[in-house]
């Protein structure tokens, strides 16, 4: 296997846990919703899928479990935001620390435990064509399912009608709420897929990346993950670039310190953090009339009745 | 008491609507008591009565978004009760809202398409979009987003939406509010055909010569009940204000011969980029306003009129320091404090967000404007004394009616809000004073009181700037009147000569002599 | 039958009095079960977090010592909270105070340097954790990029630059590999208040920045400046504040706040600079933050609370086997609580019942 491949294999396999969390992220917003504990429902998630796929077994399981724990989550996050109208910034934040100490209790009997990863696809004939056969027929799950993933919130948001009425309360509540759409419901389930897809992506890490769970494996993810979806201007096309680009540059900077650059590790290691904040400065500067955050993007609802 | 029967109806035939003893209780609020009324096809039914009369609550109760206390609702003879909009939608009952229920951010076939239930494919919906809305004279192009619009234009898309469900029933939510005088005349083309196809027709207003002009039946509201329903064209104007209004209000006396002294607020020239995309830029505005007058500013919203405030106010400044001069100093480069520091008080149009804190309390709004001139901060300490003593002169002099000494500044009503936030501003004596809507939204009582505060203001010396989209406060109170259309002003006339058609020309964009030139060439 | 929110007209003073302490019931309602899903006595597991280090003198000491950091860095989050800016970045504002300040500790190692060195360690503290939380203020006041991001993304990088420092260039020659500098001289020290005991000079401190918080939002028109600007950004405006300047403002002074913080510690308690001189300062002080409610004195009370749970977190890992995580979860489950109980301030609800009363006939 060539250093390409084996770079292009490794940016796909780093940049699928922030493409699941950033789309469900962006669906949330999209609602309006800022749901700022994502790292808290990925490592969350990443916990209770290893637990999951360590006690049967079985990778399937591990995800769902992931999943479930990211969706439940995100549930107590729904019920005070939109419940009891509470602050998003400061709910989010509680949610982080929360699921960290949460993650930390439920993982802390799965410490050196190992499992088998999850399977890659082998396709005999397609999986074995140099160069590309792996990339594109030798993934694993979590791969080909982040991309459907993508493709399948591109279609809901702009080819369906329930898509629409999101989009539309994420734009303005008192006009949806004024036409009769039911506007904390179709918030709440946004909020659940945003965390059933936050607890999806943690449990792809101990899955899939690395077959093993240490506490606090997620580093930050979440937090790119959020950063992700304010450089995709909301959209899911650009969601895709943005993801993969991150996950290129952690890959390149973890290859850049093996060759030896006499740059200090830890630089190399504060890149992908240093070009988010760039990323996040260029983006704000760029905002135009037409690619601004959906207007009622975290603002409280209380609906009069 | 049974309503008379209008003109062409059958005896026997029932209402298409009829509501019967509706009552919606918030709290211990009664925002509609045991409201009667009866609604005919082929017929347009003025619902008439001040703000916060009642007529939001009862519509919103008629089209399903509010659910009655008490009483019934009876469609075509039946019982109904409504589970949400939808089902009112299905009844053929459709809705114009006041504020728009629509999205900026989404194309015109996309807002049209959430106002409807769904049931067909969007290129559908697209093409009939189209053709009811050449059909009724309200061209639009689906494709276009919201925000570029003009508001006339995103009118349309809330009536065509409306129309496109085939309505038996309209209910339109003070249409005019937002239109010039040439656009109001298009709509009530519109409204006669619709009258005339055999649809029954709700129109909510406050403007009664609109009502006397266009409509068949009037029901008056006031406090929430009902105090009669009639035909307004047998009514005068003065007799339909008397039921609307009911006790005497005070009349608004301007003080005999005011004199004017010199030039207190003078804009030169002014001209300003709008800072947000759907703003509105400022093109060579030039007014001069001496000291003992008041000049009002006509207009429909969205013209410039808030863009004008931000400039004049300092919270937006002006690049050439002699545009705005106050009192003699040149003004145009300094901020909103400095300009208070010369003398300036401002009344922005939205009391709650912009003119007070909402959530603080009075005396903690009475500092918002007031540190900058009024002894209310020494050394960077706050002087709490000072500011209660301004609420407390302003509730006296303004009679500002709340539940407690210094209340958050969102428990007072809109007119007990306005009094203080105007009566904070006078308190200070200021040599100009630059207010937007002064009433808006306001009681009778306390309307009258705030027009008399601002000619005292006046007859002291102050010059007084007031911008309104009523005509009537603006002849009532002002010397001289100009008109903002599209970010300019035009030449300031004396009120006695300004008619309304001159004016609602002025408010359409034409100019005076475009009208001299048309009347020469047909003569 | 629903239940249902409604604004109220006025926010509830007896709910704002009563809400925290609803708040902490519920708290430990809940971690009662959870100690009981663990298998621990929940009684004894409370008393041990919550009793047992108010009962000696060393735990005593020790829950001053570790609020101090806490309620320093929650008063500046306050402030920018009460602004409606979001300071996440704290932590990263600590470790680069400490590391400002410890710079000083190692230039002058050995040397013979004068007493000027502690307050000058502590100046340069602050000035860093200043410095460091302006850039995510003027990212967002000159780019409009997200504070709550930019000031997240700086924690790691701080994290890792403190790391590279302690591992590389600062390393202690004679510390057989460990990475941390030299302990610091006497002269680059906090002092202590009482001859052996842990309490040091910066508890005084600490106290001074509460009482000047006090007066600042209280009494001054700087403090109702900041207070209009989260509350009401228009209205702000209209009063002529200017809003980018006190974001700038409110950011620098939690940065110095931090930053101040950070080198205590270090020059104060740990004695020198290593990796992990925070236990999470940064993030609890948020939590100190909210459950003060945003006052200076509430900060001051909620600070020795929450000191009060992680000393009794580290007893109970002692002496029950309990995991540190615990004291994270309950830290959490606690801001729930209290953000829920806050919301009925400003909120309350009703029950609707379904209005489908007979009709009347015609009048």
């Amino acid at each position: 296997m060539g250093l390409l491949e084996a770079i292009i294999l490794s940016v796909l396999a780093a940049s699928t846990p922030l493409l699941i969390a950033a789309t469900g992220e962006l669906v949330t917003e999209r609602a309006g919703v800022l749901n700022l504990g994502v790292e808290g429902m990925m490592i969350v998630g990443a916990a209770c899928g290893f637990g999951g796929a360590w006690l049967t077994g079985s990778t399937i399981i591990g995800a769902l479990c992931g999943i479930v724990a990211g969706t439940l989550l995100s549930l107590i996050f729904a019920m005070m935001t939109l419940g009891l109208a509470v602050n998003q910034v400061a709910t989010g934040l509680a949610l982080t620390i929360l699921g960290i100490g949460l993650s930390g209790l439920i993982g802390a009997g799965f410490v050196g435990e190992k499992i088998t990863p999850a399977p890659h696809l082998y396709i005999p004939g397609l999986t074995d064509i140099p160069l590309v056969g792996r990339i594109l027929f030798g993934e694993d799950a979590f791969v080909y399912f982040s991309l459907a993933l993508v493709i399948g919130v591109w279609l809901f948001l702009y080819r369906t009608r329930t898509g629409l009425v999101l989009r539309a309360v994420g734009d303005n509540h008192v006009s949806a709420h004024a036409l009769g759409y039911p506007v904390l419901r179709i918030r709440m389930f946004a909020v659940m897929f945003g965390g059933a897809c936050a607890g999806l992506a943690g449990a792809y890490l101990p899955l899939a990346y690395t077959p093993f769970f240490i506490p606090g494996m997620t580093a930050g993810r979440g937090w790119i993950a959020l950063a992700l979806v304010v450089f995709s201007s909301w959209r899911p096309a650009r969601l895709v670039v943005g993801a993969y680009l991150f996950g290129a540059v952690t890959i390149l900077q973890l290859h850049a310190q093996g060759a030896g650059l006499g740059i200090p590790s830890q630089f190399m290691s504060a890149l992908p953090y240093l070009a988010t904040v760039i990323v996040l400065v260029l983006i704000s500067r760029a905002r135009t009339g037409g690619s601004t955050a959906p207007a009622a993007l975290g603002t409280v609802f209380v609906p009069d009745r | 008491m049974l309503d008379p029967t209008p003109n062409g109806q059958r005896l026997g035939e029932t209402p298409l609507l009829q509501t019967v003893g509706l009552t919606k209780r918030y709290g211990d609020f009664l925002a509609n008591e045991n409201i009667d009324i009866d609604i005919w096809p082929r017929q347009i039914h003025a619902l008439l009565g001040e703000n916060g009369a009642g007529k939001s609550t009862l519509v919103k109760t008629i089209y399903g978004l509010i659910q009655p206390s008490d009483g019934e609702m009876r469609w075509q003879g039946e019982k109904m009760v409504l589970s949400g909009p939808s089902e009112a939608r299905a009844r053929g009952i459709g809705m114009v809202f006041q504020h728009f229920s629509l999205f900026d951010n989404l194309t015109v076939a996309e807002n049209v398409a959430l106002g409807l239930d769904g049931k067909e494919s969007f290129k559908d919906m697209s093409a009939r979009l189209q053709q009811v809305s050449n059909a009724y004279g309200l061209p639009l192009d689906p494709r276009r987003e919201v925000w570029q619009l003009s508001v006339g234009e995103r009118q349309r898309i809330e009536i065509v939406r409306a129309l496109m469900q085939n309505p038996k029933f309209l209910i339109l939510d003070e249409p005019t509010a937002v239109l010039t005088p040439q656009e109001a005349d298009q709509l009530f083309v519109v409204l006669d055909r619709l009258k005339a196809e055999g649809r029954a027709i709700l129109y909510i207003s406050h403007k009664l010569e609109e009502v006397k002009r266009l409509c068949d039946m009037a029901t008056i509201l006031r406090g929430g009940k009902k105090i009669s329903t009639c035909n307004p064209q047998l009514e005068t104007a003065a007799s339909l204000a008397r039921m609307m209004v009911g006790a005497d209000i005070k009349e608004v006396r301007a003080a005999a011969g005011r004199q004017t002294t010199v030039p207190r607020l003078v804009v030169n020239d002014l001209s300003l980029e709008p800072d947000d995309p759907h703003g509105v830029r400022l093109e060579h505005i030039s007014l001069e306003l001496k000291g003992g007058e008041i000049l009002g500013i006509a207009g429909v919203a969205g013209n410039g009129q808030d863009e004008l405030f931000a400039a004049l106010s300092g919270e937006r400044l002006a690049q050439d320091p002699g545009t705005v001069v106050i009192d003699g100093h040149a003004a145009g480069h300094l901020s909103i404090t400095q300009r208070r520091k010369l003398g300036a008080a401002f009344v922005p149009e939205e009391r709650l967000g912009h003119g007070t804190a909402p959530r603080m309390k009075l005396s903690e709004n009475a500092l918002l404007t007031g540190h900058a001139a009024s002894g209310m901060v020494r050394h960077g300490f706050v002087n709490t004394a000072a500011t209660l003593s301004t609420v407390d002169r302003a509730t006296e002099a303004f009679d500002v009616r709340k539940a407690k000494r210094d209340p958050e500044a969102a428990s007072l009503s809109g007119g007990n809000l306005q009094k203080f936030i105007v009566g904070r501003e006078i308190l200070r004596s200021p040599a100009v004073l630059v207010v937007s809507q002064p009433t808006w939204g306001v009681d009778a009582g306390a309307a009258a009181v705030i027009r008399q505060a601002l000619l005292d203001l006046a007859a002291g010396g102050a010059a007084v700037l007031v911008t309104s989209q009523d005509l009537d406060e603006l002849a009532e109170i002002t010397d001289r009147i100009a008109v903002m259309f599209h970010g300019r002003l035009s030449e300031p006339m004396v009120t006695a000569d300004a008619t309304r058609e001159k004016l609602g020309l002025l408010m359409g964009g034409s100019s005076l002599a475009q009208k001299e030139a048309a009347h020469a060439a047909s003569a | 039958m629903q239940l249902v929110l409604e604004k109220r007209a006025e926010r509830s003073n007896t709910i704002a009095l009563v809400s925290p302490l609803i708040a902490i019931g519920l708290t430990i309602v809940t971690m009662s079960i959870l100690f009981a899903i663990l298998g621990k006595n929940p009684i004894s597991a409370l008393g041990v977090y919550f009793i047992d280090p108010l009962t000696d003198s060393y735990s005593l000491q020790e829950i001053a010592v570790k609020a101090t950091p806490l309620v320093m860095i929650a008063i500046g989050l306050s402030l920018c909270y009460l602004a409606n800016v979001w300071n996440i970045g704290a932590e990263g504002q600590f470790l680069v105070g400490a590391v400002a300040g410890s710079w000083l500790a190692v230039k002058t190692q050995g040397t013979d340097a004068g007493p000027w060195v502690m307050p000058a360690m502590l100046l340069l503290g602050a000035a860093g954790g200043a410095l460091y939380a302006l850039i995510p203020a003027l990212c967002k006041v000159r780019f409009g990029a997200s504070e709550i991001l930019v000031s997240l993304m700086l924690v790691y990088v701080a994290d890792l630059f403190l790391d590279y420092l302690v591992r590389g260039p600062w390393r202690d020659p004679a510390g057989f590999n460990f990475p941390t500098t030299a302990e610091f001289d006497p002269v680059a020290t906090v002092p202590v208040l009482i001859e052996g005991g842990r309490l040091h000079l910066g508890a005084v401190i600490t106290l001074l920045v509460v009482a000047a918080a006090t007066v600042l939002l209280g009494r001054t028109i700087k403090g109702f400046e900041i207070r209009v600007v989260g509350a009401a950004p228009r209205a702000a405006r209209f009063g002529g504040f200017n809003s980018n300047q006190l974001i700038l403002l409110t950011f620098a002074i939690s940065g110095a706040l931090a930053g101040l913080a950070g080198i205590i510690e270090v020059a104060g308690p740990v004695g020198h600079l290593q990796p992990g001189i925070s236990p999470g300062y940064g993030f609890t002080a948020i939590i100190v933050a909210f459950l003060g409610r945003l006052n200076p004195i509430g900060i001051l009370i909620a600070g020795l609370f929450l000191a009060l749970t992680f000393i009794g977190g580290e007893q109970a890992q002692i002496a029950m086997k309990i995991p540190l995580d615990v004291t994270k979860v309950f830290q959490g489950i606690l801001l729930f609580y209290v953000l829920a109980c806050d919301s009925l301030i400003l909120y309350r609800f009703r029950l609707i019942f379904p209005s489908r009363k007979v009709s009347r006939g015609a009048a």
